[in-house]
């Protein structure tokens, strides 16, 4: 069986309408994070990892609303309740800020002790608790800022070493376009912002790249052959896309069958987790054809080819 | 040796006889997500800013010294007690059940304890005027209104700047207080005299023991925070110091606490203490702990209480009076605690193990707290261990219908990669997280992706009209570059998470390089070897299968 073999598509060509395509999303993203912020009063949902504060879990022996517990805590006073995977497994997570003159341990007993108090002590179990200090939180958002700055500019340092430096801008450039689409989705449906979060967007920068880089391997080794500069670069990028692109398509799908998986089986806790990958992969594959190389293209026709094949030494990794 | 067929399959024979060697003897640890348990983050609680790094970090050590022996002793397997940067601990108890309470307190819990001598009342009575003035000049008079506290004359209106600068002591119903003027006489003497404010002492009852008041367990909070000032705390005399009682006292219909009077200077603390064991006091059916002193301890605690006959001593743990029975004779080096009559006798066991640990050297404060329960740790593995199935059952589907016999070779590959992976968890000793699996199944596809990398090659060089052999080599060669790099980046990006992350974060940096390196290993070695093994029967231009 083969998929796509000797594929001619001209993507380059394509790529006005990718640009409006990615404009578009892009810029529904930026919008619900202004809504999110007059709304809600933050551009993403931050978990308790980044604002502080407590997180509760409780499993229920009987089946319980949403509402039925917000009244049992107090009603209008109630802290934000939310429904934890499907409804039958009767899971419900609770939410409370930081108190000024509770400790963030108390909180969480608290809700504890008051869930007991107007439900009875029997009638639920504590599945995790989670409580972050002010401090802390503030802490993992300075973190995940400077983990993905760091990994951005090596990353860019490794490709201009390893290809040429417009090769590790255009790269750099489709994997931001990958993470503030990503980011746009999130404040859509208003995903919680969670440190698995943090590490399923950092991954998704690792996805984007790779396929990224498939692609531009393939630019650079026909940029190699003898004349290729004299090409219709266009031609030859497109030519450089549709040789990959069986891999691109059977990795993709193969990624996406084994992420779908993991989303319909792997239970409640990954599922946010999952999600944030299956967005990645789809949109990492088509950022490395209609943006990475584009981009590449774009910054050619600007500040032409660089130097030649025969002046730069071809990059000789070592055998395995 | 990598050059010959024998050597390539001798040193996959190495490498994954020492992974599953590694697999077998050190086992993989689950992460507290997927056995349930507890991690705490403690940090030395300094709101002043007054410490320096190196004592912090000097107390840190002692810190995690001393936790470890109490958690020894409390009984959990394999705990994690590490120092992280220089003013923080991490603790990680896996398979605690139902016991995180008990355990937080274990850890937390100051075991300060101290023996100090109960004084009369009689300078904190003469002191209260002022206190109370001291009281009313820092926080001013709208303030305390606004607590409601007792303001005896309402009607007498004063601004702010009255109350700040007025301070005499003019009439006042106590002897003792206009004794005290003296002290105050450097302030000015407004006519309009605040006196009438009397935020502090109007919360006091007479106590019924010596050196005791009575404050309303409401009351309490409020009491708390003007003694926490610390022009109050200048204020008291010299010497002396308040402390709470750690029971409460019922009068009547309402609960009281007790404020006593104590000798600043502890006479004994607790680092004479030579071992602690809780029971049960026959007598009244209390929990108690029952503490031995050392001999040098117990010499001075003799002379001591041989000194002090019909005083009363007080046994302050962690800043609170647990007790203060008099002194009827000379005390050896045996004592004990009293804990109430309510009081389970779990706590008393507790108690009596920190106590045995020793004292911590510092307040320690928990800033971060995560507990799973056993049961969604369960689930976790369940649903996963199902959809990692389910994922490799497609991987090994879409490889075989897609490739073929090379696509064979491809998963026997992964199956030397899964126990590269799993040996390797096992070697660094590093946890098995649910976002670590998810790092194993996003490495699984990178593995994946290095082979579909290599066999599209093939397939186009022999479309060019290569030999098999031929093929097999070039596709390998022109595979590598995109491949190196890849995993170049992807590594880059796992370091930077195992720097920069934390818990849930570093599980899935550290599983995804493991991943990686493997991945990189089995597609560019191991499928190669197990391709060359199959071209080995076969002349180099029959037909292959990918």
């Amino acid at each position: 069986m083969r998929l796509f073999k000797d594929a001619s598509y001209p993507f380059i060509e394509a790529r006005k309408k990718a640009y409006v395509l990615s404009a578009a999303v892009l810029l529904s993203g930026i919008a619900a994070m202004v809504i999110n912020v007059a709304t809600i009063g933050s551009w993403q949902d931050y978990g308790v990892d980044f604002t502080g504060g407590s997180l509760i879990q409780v499993e229920f022996n009987a089946p319980i609303t949403a509402a039925g517990l917000r009244d049992a805590l107090g009603g209008a006073q109630a802290p934000p309740i939310t429904r934890f995977g499907d409804e039958d497994e009767n899971e419900f997570v609770i939410r409370a800020p930081i108190a000024e003159d509770l400790s963030i341990t108390d909180v969480a007993d608290e809700i504890e002790s008051d869930l007991a108090a107007a439900l009875g002590a029997g009638t639920f179990q504590v599945v995790s608790t989670q409580a972050v200090g002010a401090k802390v939180a503030g802490e993992l958002q300075v973190k995940a800022l400077y983990a993905i700055l760091f990994s951005f500019v090596l990353t860019l340092m490794y490709l201009a070493m390893r290809f040429e430096l417009r090769f590790g801008l255009a790269a750099v450039i489709a994997t931001l376009h990958d993470i503030l689409i990503t980011l746009g989705f999130l404040a859509v449906f208003r995903v919680e912002i969670a440190l698995p979060t943090v590490a399923a967007i950092l991954t998704i920068l690792g996805y984007s790249l790779n396929d990224t880089i498939v692609v531009f391997d393939r630019i650079r080794e026909n940029l190699h052959k003898k004349g290729a500069r004299k090409r219709d670069q266009i031609e030859l990028v497109n030519q450089s896309i549709n040789e990959t692109l069986p891999r691109t398509v059977l990795t993709s799908g193969t990624t996406l069958a084994v992420l779908l998986a993991l989303y319909l089986l792997g239970g409640a806790v990954i599922r946010d987790f999952t999600v944030v990958l299956i967005l990645g992969v789809i949109i990492g594959t088509y950022s490395s054809i209609f943006v990475a190389a584009p981009a590449l293209i774009e910054i050619q026709n600007k500040w032409g080819l660089g130097k030649s094949a025969d002046q730069k030494k071809r990059p000789q990794p070592a055998t395995v | 040796m990598f050059k010959t067929l024998r050597g390539r399959m001798i040193a996959i024979l190495i490498v994954t006889s020492i992974s599953g060697w590694q697999l077998y003897d050190k086992g993989l640890k689950l992460g507290l997500d997927l056995q349930g348990g507890m991690h705490l983050v403690l940090e030395v609680d300094d709101p002043e800013g007054t410490m320096t790094a190196e004592a912090k970090s000097g107390m840190i050590d002692q810190v995690v010294r001393i936790i470890r022996t109490r958690i020894d002793e409390f009984g959990v397997n394999e705990p994690l007690i590490q120092k992280v940067g220089s003013e923080r601990v991490i603790v990680e108890l896996a398979g605690l059940q139902g016991d995180e309470n008990r355990a937080k307190e274990i850890v937390q819990r100051n075991a300060f304890l101290e023996f100090k001598l109960v004084l009369p009342v009689t300078e904190v009575q003469g002191a209260l005027p002022r206190i109370d003035r001291a009281i009313v000049a820092t926080l001013g008079v709208d303030s305390i209104r606004a607590m409601g506290r007792d303001v005896v004359g309402s009607d007498n209106q004063q601004t702010l700047q009255e109350a700040l600068f007025g301070g005499g002591a003019a009439a006042t119903d106590s002897a003792d207080a206009a004794a005290d003027s003296a002290d105050v006489e450097a302030e000015p003497e407004p006519d309009d005299d605040p006196d009438d404010l009397r935020p502090f002492s109007s919360l006091l009852n007479q106590g019924d023991i010596l050196g005791t008041y009575l404050v309303l367990i409401e009351d309490v909070p409020t009491a708390e925070h003007f003694l926490a000032l610390p022009a109050v705390e200048r204020a008291l005399p010299r010497g002396q110091e308040l402390h709470w009682s750690e029971d409460l006292e019922s009068r009547g219909a309402r609960n009281y606490k007790y404020l006593y009077v104590l000798d600043e200077d502890p006479f004994l603390t607790g680092d004479r203490l030579e071992n602690a064991t809780a029971g049960r006091d026959p007598q009244f059916n209390q929990s108690q702990v029952q503490f031995e002193l050392t001999r040098a301890g117990g010499r001075e605690f003799s002379r001591f209480t041989a000194q002090h006959v019909n005083d009363y001593l007080a046994i302050v743990l962690d800043e609170q009076v647990m007790s203060a029975p008099v002194i009827r004779d000379r005390i050896g080096a045996r004592g004990q605690i009293e804990m109430g009559s309510g009081t389970p006798l779990e706590e008393a066991a507790d108690l009596a193990l920190v106590l045995r640990a020793g004292a911590l050297p510092v307040k320690i404060e928990i800033i971060e707290e995560r507990t799973v329960g056993p049961s969604l740790g369960q689930d976790s593995i369940d649903q996963g261990t199902i959809a990692g199935v389910v994922g490799m059952i497609l991987v090994i589907l879409v490889m075989t219908v897609y490739y073929h016999m090379a696509g064979l070779l491809a998963i026997a590959a992964l199956g030397v990669y899964s126990l590269l992976v799993l040996g390797g968890l096992a070697g660094m000793e590093a946890t098995l997280t649910v976002p670590g699996i998810a790092g194993l199944i996003l490495s699984i596809g990178m593995a994946v992706d290095a082979n579909v990398l290599i066999f599209e090659r093939i397939r186009e060089e022999l479309d060019h009209g290569r030999a098999s052999r031929t093929a097999v080599d070039e596709g390998f060669a022109h595979a590598l570059s995109a491949i190196v790099d890849a995993n170049v980046t992807t590594l880059i990006t796992a370091l930077i998470l195992f720097q920069f992350g934390s818990g849930p974060v570093r599980g899935f940096a550290v599983t995804l390089s493991i991943g990686i390196v493997a991945s990189f290993f089995s597609a560019l070695f191991v499928t190669r070897t197990f391709f060359l093994l199959y071209l080995s029967g076969k002349k180099t231009t029959d037909p292959i299968s990918v």
